[in-house]
C-alpha cells in the first residue's frame, strides 16, 4: 500500500506529491509521533501547576490510547497472542485431563509449582493470556470505532480530485482528441458511472472511485471478531455441560440431580436446563475384524426414544459420534460406552439380595473394563447378621490369556466374556457422609473372602457360572445377560448461534477486504496549445493491485471510442513534460502484471 | 452386528504401484529440471547489477524516478487503443525479473519443458494412485498421516501446474517442488505407510471431506506462498548487497539472477497467503462446527485446534505487517515463513510429539 498512506514518514512522496488525491485509501490508523511534554508552557502558581498536570495526563492518556490502536501495537498483540497460545499445546492442561497435570506435577516437583504459579496447567483461562486477548480486543474496538466514522465521511464525501500531475500516478494514460474538453468530460463520468465508479466533475477533470466494498469488508470483518469473542464469552459464562452413564434399558430425565457429574458457567442456573428426558434402549458397537487395525471401533450408535418438555410425545431417534440429539439449547452427545454384566447375588438362604446390570470402565481400547459391585442392603450373613458386600470386578468381553495370572482383552466385542470377580464383606463405608467413587471399594472396613486352605477367593465366570461364597455366606452369578451401557454428555451452549454467524460474516469480510481492491481514476481534459484536446487518464490504487493498468486500459479504451486520437501533428506531442515516461525503458513496474 | 467393509486389497495394491510409479516420474522430472538449471547457468546475464547500477549513473535527480513500462493492452480488436504507462512507487527498486531457471538458454529451455511434461506426467500418475486408494478405501483419501502426505503433494503439485495453465510466472519454482514432492513422498512409502483401512467413527462425517480437503489445499497454497517468500529474501539480499556496490557470490548469482525480482516475488507471495487465508479462516471454522457435532464441544484447545490458531494469527499477524509502517518488505515475510512453520508444525509435529483428540489410526 505503499502510495496510499498519508503522513508516513517513510514515504515522503505519497503524501507530497499526490497530496489529498491520495490520501484516505484505505482507513488504517495514522501511524502517531512521539510523545513529547504534553503540558506547554507552565504557568507559576498552584492553578498553573494543576492546568499544566491535567494537559500532562490527558495528553498522556491520549498518547497511550493511540498507542493501543495503532497497527504496531496491534501487531505485536496478534504476536503475543499466537505465542501465549503455544505452552498451552505443549504442557498437559487441566481443564482437558486432569490426570495428565497430576502425573506431570509427580514427576516434575520443581517445575510444577512454578508452572502452577504461571498459571501454565490452564494457559487459556490465566490471568496473562486474558490479558492479552482482552488488551488486543480493547484495541480491536479502539480502531474498529473511528475507523468507521471515518469510513462514513469518506462514503459521504466525494472521491478527491485530480493531483497536479497525472503521470505521476502508477498507470497513465494520454491522447489527443478534436472533441471538446466538456464533451470528454462528459463522455468519461458517463463510462465511469456506467462502470459503477462514484463519480463527479471537479475542475477539469473527472475523479473517480470504487470499491468500498473492501473496506466495507474489512470492518464487517474485524467486527464479527468481536461478536464471536462476545459470543464465546457469553457461552463460557452460561454454559452448562453434564455426564450420564445410561445402560441399555436405562433413561434419564434432564435434572441436575440425575447428573453423574455437572459443570456449568458463573451465571448459569438451574432453571436454564431444558427439560426433556430420554431412554436408551440399545446401544451397538461394532469394530474392524481383520487387517492391521482389527479392533478399531467402526460404528457407535445409540437407540434411544426422548420426549421434550415434561409430558411430551415419546420420540426415536439413533444418537451417533457426530450426530448428537439437539433438543432446544441443548444437545446430547454419545461420548464413551461399556458393558455391564448382569450380576446376581444371593445370601445364605438362597434369596435374591442383588440382581442388575452393574456398569464397568473400561482400561483399553479392548474395553477391558473393571469396577466394583456393591450390594448395600438387604443382605445377612450366614449368621443372620446385616452386612455389605462388595465384589471387585475385571471384565473382558473377548478372553485372552488362559492359564496366565493376569487376563486380557483381545477384542473389543462380546465374542468370549469372562467376569472376575472377588469378594468383601463388612462395611462398604458408604454411610461416612463423604462422596464414593461407584467404580471403586473401599476396603479399609471389609474383610476378604478366603476359601478353606485360607487363599484368596477369586473365580473367573463365563455367563450363566456362579461363585459360591464360604460359609453358607451366599454366592455371586455371572448372568446369561451382557446388556451395554452408553455415556452420554448433555451441554448447553448458548451463543454458539451467534459465534457462527459472526464466523461466517469473518469469512464473507474477509473475502472483500482481500479480494476487492480499491482504486482511483482521474480523467482530465485541458485545451492543449494547439486547439487540441489532451485528454489523460491515470490510476491509483494499492501497490499490490496487478489489475489497476488493466483496467485503465480497459476504461481508456471506452473513452477513446467516444474521443477518438487525433492526428499526430508532429513529434512535439503537447501534453508532455519532462515527466513523459520513456515508452521504451521495459522493466519492473510497480503494479504491472508481468508474465 | 454389521460387519466393516472390507478393504479392497487389489485396488490399494495398484495405488501403491501408482505411487511409487510417480516417484519414478518425478525423479525423471527432477533430473529435467537440473539440466535446465545447469545449462541455464551458460548465460551470463547480469541484469539485476546492471539496472541497479545504471541507475546510480544517472546522478542524483534520476536516481528517484522510477522506471515504466509500456502495456501492449489487452490485444483486442480495438483499433487505437490508447496505451497504458504503469510506473513503480518511488523508492522501490526497479529489476528486471530473471528469465527463468534456464537463464535464456535454448537447451535449458528445452530441458524445462520436458521437466515440466514430466511432472504433469507424475502428477497424473499420482493422482491416479491418489483416487485408486480413495476407491480402496471407499472413502476420502486422508485417514491417516501416509494418505495426507500422498493427498498433500498431489494438491500442491495441482496447484503449481494450475498456476503455470493460468500462465503466471512459476516456471522457476519447479525444481524446489519436484524436489519437496520427492521428501514428501519418500517419507509417506517409508515412516508413514499404513495399510488402507477404514475410519474410526469420529471421522464418519461429512465435516471431513469439507474440513480436510480445505485443510490440504490451504496446506499446499501456503506451501507455494512460503517457496516464493524465502526466495523473495535471498533475491532481496542479492539485490541489496548489489545495491550497497558488493559483490555477491557466482553460485548466488547464477542462482538468483534467473528468478524473478525481489519485487514481483514479494508480490506473489503475497496474493497467494491472502488468498488463501480466507480459506483457511473456514477451515477452522469448519472444523469447529465438526468437532461442535463429534466431541460436543466447539472450541477445546485440543493441540491440533490451538495450532490451526497459531497459524490463523500468524497469518492475520503477516497480512497486519504488511499494512504497517516499517513492517513491510523482509520483515513481514520473515512473519510469513514462521506462521508456514506453524502449519507445518501443526502437520507433522503435533501428529508426531504431541497427543490429543486428533491421533487417530496409527499416525
Ligand atoms: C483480533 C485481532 C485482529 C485480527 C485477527 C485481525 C485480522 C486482520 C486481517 C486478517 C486483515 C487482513 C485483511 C486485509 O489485509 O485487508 C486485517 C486488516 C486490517 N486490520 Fe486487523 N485484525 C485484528 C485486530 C486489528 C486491530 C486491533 C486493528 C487496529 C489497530 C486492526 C486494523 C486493521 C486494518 C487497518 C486492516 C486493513 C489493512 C489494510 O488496509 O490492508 N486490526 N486484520
Amino acid at each position: 500500500m505503499s502510495t496510499t498512506d498519508t503522513g508516513k514518514t517513510t514515504e515522503p512522496d505519497a503524501a507530497g506529491e499526490l497530496g489529498a488525491a491520495g490520501s484516505q485509501l484505505s482507513t488504517a490508523p495514522v501511524e502517531t509521533a512521539m510523545p513529547g511534554s504534553f503540558g506547554g508552557s507552565r504557568t507559576p502558581g498552584a492553578i498553573g501547576w494543576i492546568t499544566w498536570t491535567g494537559r500532562e495526563i490527558v495528553g498522556w492518556a491520549r498518547w497511550f490510547w493511540r498507542q493501543l490502536t495503532s497497527m504496531r501495537v496491534a501487531l505485536i498483540l496478534l504476536f503475543l497472542l499466537s505465542l501465549g497460545a503455544i505452552p498451552g499445546s505443549l504442557i498437559p492442561q487441566s481443564g482437558t485431563d486432569a490426570q495428565k497435570v497430576a502425573d506431570f506435577k509427580d514427576r516434575h516437583s520443581l517445575l510444577g509449582p512454578v508452572y502452577d504459579k504461571l498459571g501454565l496447567f490452564h494457559v487459556y483461562s490465566s490471568v496473562w493470556f486474558s490479558a492479552i486477548y482482552i488488551l488486543l480486543f480493547v484495541s480491536l474496538i479502539g480502531c474498529i470505532v473511528p475507523r468507521t466514522w471515518q469510513f462514513v465521511g469518506q462514503l459521504r464525501g466525494r472521491p478527491p480530485g485530480a493531483p497536479k500531475r497525472l503521470t505521476r500516478l502508477p498507470a497513465y494514460a494520454t491522447w489527443r482528441t478534436e472533441s471538446a474538453p466538456e464533451e470528454v468530460r462528459e463522455a468519461a463520468l458517463k463510462v465511469l458511472k456506467q462502470r459503477r465508479f462514484r463519480a463527479h466533475l471537479d475542475g477539469d477533470a473527472v475523479a473517480a472511485e470504487k470499491g468500498y466494498l473492501r473496506e466495507t469488508g474489512n470492518l464487517l470483518f474485524h467486527i464479527a471478531l468481536v461478536v464471536m469473542l462476545v459470543a464465546f464469552a457469553w457461552g463460557q459464562l452460561f454454559k452448562s455441560e453434564g455426564n450420564k452413564l445410561i445402560v441399555e434399558g436405562g433413561g434419564f430425565s434432564n435434572t441436575l440431580l440425575q447428573y453423574d457429574d455437572f459443570k456449568s458457567g458463573n451465571l448459569f442456573s438451574n432453571d436454564d436446563l431444558t427439560p426433556f428426558s430420554f431412554d436408551l434402549k440399545n446401544f451397538t458397537g461394532t469394530y474392524e475384524r481383520t487387517g492391521p487395525n482389527k479392533g478399531t471401533p467402526r460404528t457407535y450408535q445409540a437407540e434411544v426414544t426422548y420426549s421434550e418438555g415434561a409430558y411430551g410425545k415419546p420420540r426415536k431417534k439413533t444418537i451417533k459420534v457426530n450426530e448428537p440429539l439437539e433438543i432446544g439449547d441443548s444437545k446430547v452427545y454419545l461420548v464413551s460406552h461399556g458393558y455391564a454384566p448382569v450380576v446376581t447375588v444371593r445370601d445364605g438362604k438362597g434369596e435374591v439380595v442383588f440382581h442388575q446390570p452393574v456398569p464397568l470402565l473400561p482400561l483399553d481400547a479392548n474395553v477391558t473394563s473393571q469396577g466394583a459391585i456393591k450390594v448395600m442392603d438387604g443382605y445377612r450373613n450366614a449368621q443372620g447378621r446385616s452386612e455389605q458386600l462388595g465384589f471387585s470386578a475385571f471384565f473382558v468381553p473377548t478372553f485372552a490369556g488362559a492359564g496366565k495370572g493376569t487376563m486380557f482383552s483381545q477384542f473389543p466385542a462380546l465374542d468370549f466374556p469372562v467376569l472376575a470377580v472377588s469378594g468383601f464383606h463388612g462395611s462398604l463405608g458408604v454411610d461416612s457422609g463423604l462422596p464414593q467413587n461407584v467404580y471403586q471399594l473401599d476396603t479399609s472396613k471389609m474383610k476378604q473372602f478366603k476359601d478353606a486352605k485360607g487363599a484368596i477367593l477369586k473365580a473367573r465366570l463365563l455367563p450363566g457360572e456362579t461363585m459360591k461364597l464360604p460359609d453358607g455366606a451366599g454366592s455371586i452369578t455371572f448372568d446369561k445377560d451382557v446388556k451395554e451401557w452408553a455415556g452420554f454428555q448433555v451441554t448447553q451452549q448458548p451463543g454458539s448461534d451467534w459465534a457462527l454467524v459472526g464466523a461466517f460474516v469473518a469469512i464473507f469480510g474477509l473475502a472483500g477486504s482481500l479480494f476487492i481492491q480499491r482504486r482511483r481514476v482521474w480523467v482530465r481534459a485541458t485545451p492543449g496549445t494547439d486547439g487540441v484536446t489532451v485528454v489523460e487518464m491515470a490510476g491509483l490504487g494499492r501497490s499490490e493491485s496487478a489489475k489497476l493498468p488493466e483496467e485503465l486500459g480497459d476504461l481508456a479504451a471506452l473513452v477513446h471510442e467516444q474521443a477518438p486520437s487525433a492526428p499526430e501533428p508532429g513529434p512535439d506531442t503537447p501534453g508532455s513534460d519532462q515527466d513523459t515516461p520513456d515508452p521504451h525503458a521495459v522493466s519492473a513496474a510497480e503494479g504491472a502484471e508481468k508474465q | 452386528m454389521t460387519l466393516a467393509t472390507a478393504t479392497n486389497e487389489h485396488l490399494a495394491h495398484i495405488s501403491n504401484v501408482l505411487i511409487y510409479s510417480s516417484m519414478a516420474v518425478y525423479t525423471l522430472a527432477f533430473f529435467a529440471h537440473i539440466a535446465e538449471w545447469l545449462f541455464g547457468s551458460r548465460s551470463k546475464v547480469a541484469r539485476t547489477a546492471q539496472a541497479l547500477t545504471a541507475k546510480g549513473e544517472q546522478g542524483a535527480g534520476a536516481a528517484t524516478a522510477p522506471a515504466v513500462t509500456v502495456q501492449t493492452a489487452g490485444g483486442t480488436a480495438v483499433l487505437e487503443r490508447p496505451k497504458v504507462v504503469t510506473r513503480s512507487a518511488a523508492g522501490a527498486r526497479d529489476v528486471p525479473d530473471g528469465p527463468g531457471a534456464h537463464g535464456g538458454d535454448e537447451q535449458g529451455d528445452l530441458y524445462g519443458r520436458i521437466a515440466v511434461s514430466l511432472t504433469v506426467v507424475a502428477w497424473a500418475v499420482e493422482a491416479a494412485g491418489v483416487l485408486a486408494r480413495a476407491l480402496s478405501v471407499e472413502r476420502a483419501p486422508w485417514g491417516n498421516m501416509y494418505e495426507f502426505n500422498i493427498t498433500f503433494s498431489t494438491v500442491a503439485v495441482g496447484v503449481y501446474l494450475a498456476l503455470l495453465a493460468l500462465k503466471k510466472n512459476v516456471r522457476w519454482m519447479g525444481l524446489f517442488l519436484v524436489t519437496t514432492v520427492l521428501l514428501d513422498l519418500g517419507l509417506a512409502v517409508t515412516v508413514l505407510y499404513t495399510a488402507s483401512d477404514q475410519l474410526v467413527p469420529a471421522l464418519h462425517s461429512y465435516w471431513l471431506y469439507i474440513h480436510v480437503s480445505t485443510a490440504i489445499l490451504c496446506g499446499a497454497i501456503f506451501y507455494v506462498g512460503a517457496v516464493s517468500t524465502l526466495l523473495y529474501l535471498f533475491k532481496d539480499s542479492y539485490e541489496n548487497k548489489l545495491a550497497g556496490g558488493g559483490k555477491p557470490g557466482r553460485f548466488a548469482t547464477s542462482v538468483l539472477e534467473r528468478l524473478p525480482a525481489s519485487a514481483s516475488l514479494d508480490k506473489f507471495s503475497y496474493r497467494v497467503n491472502a488468498a488463501v487465508f480466507p480459506l483457511w479462516t473456514f477451515t477452522i471454522i469448519a472444523g469447529a462446527i465438526w468437532a461442535g457435532d463429534a466431541w460436543g464441544r466447539y472450541w477445546g484447545w485440543d493441540p491440533k485446534e490451538t495450532w490451526a490458531f497459531i497459524t490463523w494469527v500468524a497469518y492475520a499477524c503477516y497480512l497486519h505487517a504488511r499494512a504497517t509502517a516499517g513492517w513491510k518488505g523482509r520483515k513481514a515475510a520473515y512473519i510469513a515463513l514462521i506462521a508456514f512453520a506453524c502449519w507445518l508444525f501443526n502437520y507433522y509435529g503435533v501428529n508426531i510429539f504431541v497427543s490429543g483428540k486428533h491421533s487417530y489410526a496409527g499416525v
